[in-house]
């Protein structure tokens, strides 16, 4: 069988728990939260090494984002990923969904050679899951999103175990193919400090490297816009703390729930 | 600007893609409905259903029943189950033909795989896993409510100058609109010219379980790594208050319950009358799934776990011997 060339987006992307809302502004308050890369796409990374060992092929990440984001995808490679690329420019920032996938999907075929490509299931930091299915239409190849498990048929195809709702199915689709991997479906190894010291560098490209027209870029290229953000505030809970004994507390837990509901 | 596939002006109606199983429209096809029956009578538009499908009469009927004006069949036996390349292409050419202003699908697996496809296809705006939609006052654009960053943030977005307006919203946002057989509406079959290979996706192996909905359960007693695997106590409580059994992702993900239970970011967004949260932290990611909770009920053997922030009745304890205490307390009572 031949090696596959599989190609993983990864996103740098703000700790959820650092971010707030600016009150005043209404805008974001990112400077304070520390990045990672987005949790989905460490089991993505993983799926690749795994199918990397039993196919052979090469791993090569892909992310669009400033340039801060390098030093995560030095973490990729340390993990053992061949190549690192990263999209960076201003024209790239204020993307939503159809940018995106678009600027991603000129960055995989400025790559080249690539049978597979890897996403996770969704980012952390607001968009949820889009990504995938846009990148695969640019490309015009088909697509597997929340898939658990794959594999390679003996005809050649991808077999993918993928989510349903309520359920899971399993398909073979044709190469090249994108897929998008579920949240928690490996164990993402750790880096390896050889390979950390020997990994290559991370090769960075602008916009005018992809040859695109910069109005089908970012904030620009952005058919959403955003109309406000606001700090999400849950209803005002009572917080009383049941105090006594085991049957104290149970007896109060019972009446609590009988106000409520009749069973 | 990426130029829209057809201009705002041109555009018409309110459409809803009726996501089905075996004939049968999903439970977020049916919200949808109701909510896009309310949306559309505000500013006087039609309510259309897009189905796909292969034998789906029924659930046309069921779509007017729960308030479409409309329903646009289309159907083939290469349409009978979801794949990406079919339920793309039948779409788009039926939306590029008839310009709908705005298009709402439910945010299941197989709606956001179609979803992400044909905003691209069609090259306009989607507004992924919205928690709320209106109508934005003096320009009547979409607004779609959405989370981000683990619940904690909240957005409206919209779409200004790209047709349709694309939003997808996640099971059990909306109430189930009543059934009314008595509502009229018009079935309208189209002509499908869809070939198979055009198809990329082969299904080898499809498997549903009967599945809870713990979308729509008025009581739920949910266990994370607290419960060390022992979801007994958890689902005797349930059963007790007739309530359902939900969970942590890390209890899902440790294979100690099915997905179906998994509340959350990830998982489903409940709004039972009473929760009970027994041995789980109340990351924000699980917390978004079970804020709208008429009572939320803590029991927690850690006094600093987030999830007592954002409780109504808070117990610091061991949760074992306080359910089987409770459970006790609840069967003595029983009438
Ligand atoms: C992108 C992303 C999406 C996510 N989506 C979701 C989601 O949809 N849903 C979700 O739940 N999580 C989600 N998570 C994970 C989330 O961040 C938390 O890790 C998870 O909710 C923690 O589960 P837990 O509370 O069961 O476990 P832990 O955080 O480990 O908490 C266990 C709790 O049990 C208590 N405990 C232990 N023993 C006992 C005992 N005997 N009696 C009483 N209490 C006890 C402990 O004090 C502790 O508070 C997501 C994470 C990411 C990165
Ligand atoms: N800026 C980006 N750079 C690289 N990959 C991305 C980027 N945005 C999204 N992705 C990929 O798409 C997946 C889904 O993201 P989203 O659609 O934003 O929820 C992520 O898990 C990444 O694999």
């Amino acid at each position: 069988m031949k090696p596959l060339g599989i190609i993983v987006c990864v996103k740098v992307v703000p700790k959820p728990e650092e971010v707030s809302v600016n009150p005043e502004t209404r805008t974001l308050d990112r400077a304070k939260a520390r990045s990672e890369l987005n949790p989905p796409d460490m089991n993505a990374i993983e799926m690749a090494l795994a199918l990397r060992e039993r196919y052979g092929g090469s791993v090569s990440l892909l992310s669009m984002g400033p340039p801060f984001a390098a030093p995560y995808l030095q973490v990729g490679l340390a993990m053992g990923a061949d190549h690192a690329y990263l999209l960076s420019d201003r024209l790239f920032g204020g993307a939503d969904t159809l940018p995106t996938s678009f600027a991603l999907a000129r960055g995989i075929q400025k790559i080249g050679e690539w049978d597979l490509v890897l996403c996770g299931e969704e980012s952390s930091d607001g968009a949820t899951g889009q990504v995938p299915a846009g990148i695969a239409e640019w490309l015009d190849c088909s697509q597997a999103t929340y898939a658990m498990d794959l594999a390679l048929l003996p005809d050649g195809r991808l077999r993918a175990e993928r989510e349903i709702r309520g359920g899971h199915e399993v398909i073979a689709v044709s190469l090249p193919a994108v897929v998008s991997v579920k949240l928690g479906v490996n164990e993402p190894r750790f880096m390896d400090m050889e390979l950390r010291r020997t990994a290559p560098a991370v090769t960075v490209w602008n916009a005018s490297d992809l040859g695109v027209d910069p109005a089908s870029l970012g904030f620009e290229g952005s058919p959403t816009v955003v109309g406000a953000v606001w700090q999400a505030k849950s209803p005002e809970r009572r917080r009383e703390f049941l105090d006594g004994t085991l049957q104290e507390k149970a007896r109060l837990l019972a009446e609590r729930i009988r106000a409520l509901v009749s069973f | 600007m990426i130029p829209p596939a057809y201009a705002p002006d041109e555009a018409r109606g309110l459409w809803v893609f009726l996501e089905q199983e075996g004939g049968q429209l999903e439970g977020v096809a049916l919200e949808l409905l109701g909510k896009g029956r309310e949306l559309a009578r505000a500013r006087g538009i039609l309510l259309t259903g897009l189905l796909l499908g292969h034998g789906v009469e029924a659930g046309a009927r069921q779509a007017i029943a729960h308030g479409a004006d409309h329903v646009v069949v289309a159907e083939d036996p290469l349409l009978a189950a979801y794949t990406t390349d079919a339920y793309t292409n039948v779409s788009a050419r039926i939306i590029l033909e008839r310009k709908p202003e705005t298009l709402l699908l439910g945010a299941t697996p197989n709606g956001r795989d179609l979803a992400g496809r044909l905003a691209v296809r069609l090259r306009t705006g989607l507004t992924a896993d919205c928690t709320g939609l209106a109508w934005e006052e003096g320009t009547g654009l979409l607004l779609g409510e959405v989370t981000g960053f683990g619940g904690g943030v909240m957005a409206s977005i919209k779409c200004a100058r790209h047709r349709p307006q694309m939003a997808t919203v996640r099971p059990g946002i909306f109430p189930l609109p009543p059934s009314d057989p008595d509502h009229a509406g018009r079935i309208e079959s189209v002509a499908v010219s869809l070939e198979a290979g055009e198809i990329r996706t082969q299904i080898l192996e499809r498997v549903r379980h009967a599945g809870v909905d713990i979308t729509r359960a008025s009581v739920i007693v949910a266990g994370g790594r607290g419960v060390k695997g022992d979801f007994g106590p958890v689902t005797e409580l349930a059963r007790l208050l007739g309530g359902e059994v939900g969970a942590s992702r890390v209890a899902c993900d440790l294979g100690w319950i099915g997905r179906d239970h998994q509340i959350g970011q990830t998982g489903f967004v409940t709004r039972p009358k009473v929760a009970l949260v027994c041995g789980i932290s109340g990351a924000t990611q699980f917390s978004v799934g079970v804020k709208d909770a008429g009572l939320i009920v803590a029991i927690n053997s850690d006094p600093e776990a987030p999830i007592f922030e954002e409780a109504d009745v808070c117990v610091v304890d061991d949760l074992f011997p306080v359910l089987e205490a409770l459970i006790a307390e609840l069967k003595r009572r029983r009438p």
